[in-house]
């Protein structure tokens, strides 16, 4: 039996409204399928399963608010044959917060046989099909022969049930938008030591190679600096990899790959940042049609849910909006944040001679129980000195680095 | 295809509010830089420029990219491209 639990789909989430199943008892799922929505103060985030099964049972309906960890669903594992109903785990009805009560659906008794008398009065797809569902076809009322209850007896008090749940509660998203990110804030600057370092790179030879790579390619094709930067950071990890992971529990845990947070903003306010997922293992073309899609899908709200719950660092990009320097809020768990500013001309000293070249500040807030200055001021030299050879750095598609290497040791 | 100014300005500010939905098109100044008035990171700007291509044909090399402040500036570009290949 696989418990199909409620993720965490970022650190300000402890609870979610299922809005919809995208499958149903006796359907198969495979590893990485969407199988249901879930609403969070965020955003509605597509969930997905991370094995393969068969869906057993619904323990939450559509409409239902539950805390992050509650089993959504059962699930049958492969070869896996279906228990008794008497004895699967008990139905619990998790703590649901729906604004007006609906009619509670009879639930199978925990641990109990249905009395033999009253089984008679429920047809056997009837009550194959309560079973599925997880409710008592001996609270239904019956309207076959001699007050039976029938399969179609069954659909309609589940059909009942639904309706009276509230619909896809979307309240004030603004509201709670903000509010998800003043905890979520709060708590970064309350428990993160933050430090800040600042250094700006040199973007010419970034940008001409940009240039002569996007020229005559379709539009669809070209690629942003962004992606550049994105694929920057990541191999600067491999150097530095004390700002790639998650802390918790009083100890840094060093993630092998990179799985980058992308700061969106989205129309109307508010910021979402899921993950592209393997930077390093991805070649630029791939980052750039992954990038313009999650961009595409967090402003239309269909976000996954593995892309919101794992991000191992975020990379925010403000100089769109023409800002220099991002000084930036660590997302926790994560343990750095790498901020890019606005690609200007700006002065340059070389060879002992003033020049104007474009530059981009990058940035790094970085936590100090994970990382010293020493090692941030290693990761942005890495950064720059990256940026500066565009050719080696597209060319570089590393399978997610090893926990080997420097990772350990450093204090 | 033949395209005058006002027609194409109404298809151009069409595809600017699919992508930036809270635009009104009236309080669009058509001198001042485009990007100063609607809310356009590079990716929306990206969009806009491949919904152009899309919707028009028309092909804006990157080195273009410049040229393209206000909406004035957009619409020329267009006319000018949309002509040549009339021609």
């Amino acid at each position: 039996m696989i418990e199909f639990r409620l993720p965490s789909l970022g650190a300000e989430m402890d609870e979610g409204t299922l809005l919809k199943w995208h499958v149903k008892p006796g359907d198969a799922v495979k590893r990485g399928q969407v199988v249901a929505v879930v609403d969070t103060s965020k955003a509605a985030v597509d969930v997905e399963i991370w094995q393969d099964g068969v869906m057993a049972e619904w323990r939450v309906q559509p409409g239902e608010k539950v805390p992050v960890g509650t089993v959504l669903a059962t699930l049958l594992a492969p070869g896996e044959v279906a228990a008794p109903a008497a004895a699967t785990a008990p139905a619990a009805v998790p703590q649901s917060v729906p604004a007006a009560p609906p009619p509670a659906l009879p639930r199978v008794p925990e641990s109990e046989t249905t009395p033999v008398a009253a089984r008679l009065a429920v047809s056997p797809s009837a009550r194959r099909r309560a079973r599925e569902l997880g409710i008592d076809p001996d609270g239904v009322r019956g309207t076959g022969p001699h007050g039976s209850v029938t399969l179609a007896d069954i659909e309609a008090a589940v059909a009942a049930h639904s309706a009276a749940l509230p619909v896809a509660a979307a309240p004030d998203r603004q509201a709670e938008m903000r509010k998800a990110i003043a905890v979520t804030m709060s708590r970064s600057k309350r428990e993160i030591p933050h430090y800040y370092l600042s250094e700006p790179i040199p973007m010419a030879r970034a940008l001409a190679w940009l240039l002569q790579r996007n020229e005559g390619l379709p539009i669809t094709e070209r690629i942003l600096p962004a992606v550049l930067q994105l694929k920057a950071v990541a191999a600067a990890l491999q150097r530095v990899p004390q700002l790639n992971g998650f802390y918790r529990d009083g100890a840094f845990q060093l993630s092998p790959a990179v799985h980058a947070g992308v700061a969106i903003s989205l129309r109307g306010g508010g910021l979402v940042a899921p993950a592209i997922h393997d930077v390093g293992a991805k070649p630029l073309e791939q980052l750039m049609r992954e990038l313009a899609d999650l961009v595409r899908r967090a402003r239309a709200g269909s976000l996954r849910s593995s892309e919101m719950s794992d991000p191992t660092i975020t990379i925010t990009n403000l100089g769109d909006q023409g800002v220099e320097t991002v000084f930036g809020v660590i997302y926790p768990p994560q343990v750095a944040l790498v901020g890019f500013g606005r690609v200007a001309p700006g002065p340059w000293v070389q060879e002992g001679a003033v020049r104007a070249l474009p530059l981009v500040t990058a940035t790094l807030a970085a936590d100090h129980r994970v990382s010293d200055g020493h090692q941030g001021a290693l990761f942005l030299a890495e950064l720059r000195d990256l940026l500066q050879q565009p050719q080696a750095l597209a060319e570089r598609v590393t399978p997610a680095p090893g926990q080997g290497g420097q990772a350990g040791g450093a204090t | 295809m033949s395209h005058d100014r006002p027609a194409l300005g109404r298809i151009v500010l069409d595809i600017l509010r699919s992508i930036a939905p809270e635009v009104e098109p009236a309080a669009i100044d058509p001198d001042r830089p485009l990007r100063h008035q609607v809310d356009l990171d590079s990716m929306d700007w990206l969009n806009f420029l491949v919904a152009l291509h899309e919707r028009l044909g028309v092909t804006i090399a990157e080195a273009d990219y410049a040229q393209l402040v206000t909406l004035d500036n957009v619409l020329d570009y267009l006319l000018a491209r949309l002509g040549r290949e009339d021609a």
